[in-house]
């Protein structure tokens, strides 16, 4: 997928022999360990600008691990990270901030500041940009609150939202800056069904809308089916199985059949 | 013997890990504060959260403290007829011990617990990663306003603490105990200088800055959960409150060499 640098220093170059010539987001040989614990054990993967890439898995399998580390959140102990052609391992806090204005992230919980109101938690990023026309980031909070379904709820306070809205508001709060890229952290997970497939169709729409490169990470195989373009299987620390859904669904490799069908001791393990 | 060693090894090394981790905290606190733009609204809130509301609690803590003192102090040297003698020890103590230890250990359980337990709840609810996310320097947005906001506040509230002492020991002296109020006054002002009230002020400013980075620091590494939270809260309150009590010894010290006690 990704050829190996010649030098063992942080790469300032990305080299690629995949067809795809201008990646959003290159992983190589990603390696994390927590404690004693190997999380990641050399992950590989490639997403496309514009394209939606779903990372499925078990729980507890390292998913959120690799996309804290895919936004410089935690440092990998191994492996490169490439964000629109630069290198973000070995950057400070400071270079990061620059990365970090290309990439939002949904956080599982929605990760809302609690002492802000849903109008203060949106307009956050705008006006850590230097925004402070209060006319603009109304107009802003508007709009976003409209493109989330949500119109009228500003001022209520994070503790009185539901699961799926605090989602929806952590979504819009990060999206509000327009970044290029949007990594999900188990965007459905704890939400009934009706409310999974409303934030699943949010997902898709501002895949449209804006074109956004999306990384979504869940255990959800509906989620993952519906927003997805390509899909990566997880497993034990490495990228076990890549491709499109329907070479997902056909495959016979019995973990991955455990996996789809959510058998608890199958033929896979 | 090795074994001994060997056994105090780990404790230490954890113990020269925190200290350095506090210290590190506090550099990258004032790099900060020369470094980025002040968040006026944040650093005004926190002056309101520590500096306006301890009020009552440093009010009744110098108001009894100031009391009891006094009365103590009169009992014991009434006997030998130095009772007009009570203003000037009350004043001086209170002024280079009693004010400003007090207050900062007050200051320590209210806004040191209320400082480690807001960061801690932002940390383990993900909070400070989205900051992180969002491009926001943690220790900018965190740890700056709540460092020069107690910075400010710790020596005005101790002045405070110090008034409010010696008036109190005053109306005890002079309205319950019977003292002549001519005299407490003359002693209290002959042996009470200005050196006392900077001594007791600059210990505030030291005592303020351990209490703000051992509870930010404490926030800052909470663990998951509830039961995180509530263990780094109530380390960050004794630790800060057994550092005010071992610094106060130190800077005792210290500053008598600048600020020697006595009527010279």
């Amino acid at each position: 997928m990704i050829e190996a640098p010649p030098s063992s220093k942080p790469s300032t170059e990305l080299h690629l022999v995949s067809g795809n010539s201008s990646p959003m987001i290159a992983v190589r040989s990603l390696a994390k360990k927590i404690g004693q614990q190997e999380i990641l054990r050399g992950v590989d993967l490639e997403v496309a600008t514009g394209e939606t890439l779903a990372i499925i898995g078990r729980s507890g399998g390292g998913k959120s691990v690799l996309l804290k580390n895919l936004v410089g959140l935690m440092a990998p102990d191994a492996g490169e990270i490439w964000i629109d052609g630069q290198n973000i391992i070995g950057m400070n806090e400071r270079q990061l901030g620059t990365i970090r204005k290309k990439v939002g992230i949904l956080f599982q919980g929605g990760a809302l500041f609690d002492s802000m109101t849903v109008e203060e938690n949106i307009a956050f990023p705008l006006r850590e940009a230097g925004e402070r026309d209060p006319e603009v980031l109304h107009a802003k909070v508007k709009e976003m609150l409209e493109v989330m379904e949500m119109e009228g709820e500003e001022e209520k306070m994070p503790e009185s939202l539901s699961g799926g809205m605090k989602k929806r508001v952590g979504l819009a709060r990060s999206i509000v800056r327009r970044p290029s890229c949007v990594l999900y952290d188990e965007p459905t997970s704890g939400l009934d069904p009706v409310v999974a497939d409303s934030i699943n169709r949010l997902i898709r729409r501002l895949q449209h809308r804006f074109g956004m490169t999306s990384v979504v990470v869940t255990h959800d195989m509906k989620s993952a089916f519906d927003v997805a373009d390509r899909i990566a299987y997880l497993h034990e620390g490495r990228i076990y199985f890549h491709g499109i859904a329907s070479e997902l669904q056909e495959s016979t490799d019995p973990l991955i059949q455990d996996f789809l069908l959510g058998r608890s001791e199958g033929r896979g393990d | 013997m090795v074994r001994f060693f060997n056994a105090l090894g780990t404790p230490l090394l954890s113990f020269f890990q925190y200290l350095g981790e506090v210290v590190l905290l506090a550099a990258d606190t004032f790099r900060c504060i020369f470094t980025h733009k002040l968040r006026w609204k944040l650093f005004l809130n926190q002056i309101v959260e520590i500096g306006l509301l301890s009020q009552l609690v440093v009010v009744i803590t110098g108001a009894f403290t100031g009391a009891v003192f006094s009365a103590q102090t009169f009992f014991q040297f009434n006997k030998i007829g130095m009772g007009s003698a009570t203003g000037a020890v009350v004043s001086v103590s209170i002024c280079r011990e009693l004010g400003p230890v007090l207050t900062a250990l007050m200051v320590a359980g209210r806004v040191g617990a209320a400082m480690s337990a807001e960061i801690g709840t932002m940390k383990v609810t993900e909070q400070i990663d989205a900051l992180r996310a969002l491009a926001v320097y943690p220790t900018d947005y965190l740890v700056v306003p709540r460092a020069l906001a107690m910075m400010i506040s710790m020596p005005l509230l101790v002045a405070e603490c110090i008034a409010v002492g010696i008036a109190a020991g005053y109306f005890i002296a002079i309205f319950l105990l019977e003292i002549n109020g001519t005299y407490y006054m003359a002693n209290m002002v002959r042996w009470t200088r200005n050196r006392d009230i900077i001594m007791g002020l600059s210990k505030a400013f030291c005592f303020g800055i351990l209490i703000v980075f051992i509870s930010c620091q404490k926030g800052l590494s909470a663990r998951e959960g509830a039961v995180g939270v509530g263990r780094a809260t109530t380390e960050a309150v004794v630790n800060s409150s057994l550092a005010v009590l071992i610094c106060n010894f130190f800077l005792t010290m210290l500053l008598n060499i600048i600020y020697p006690a006595g009527y010279q």
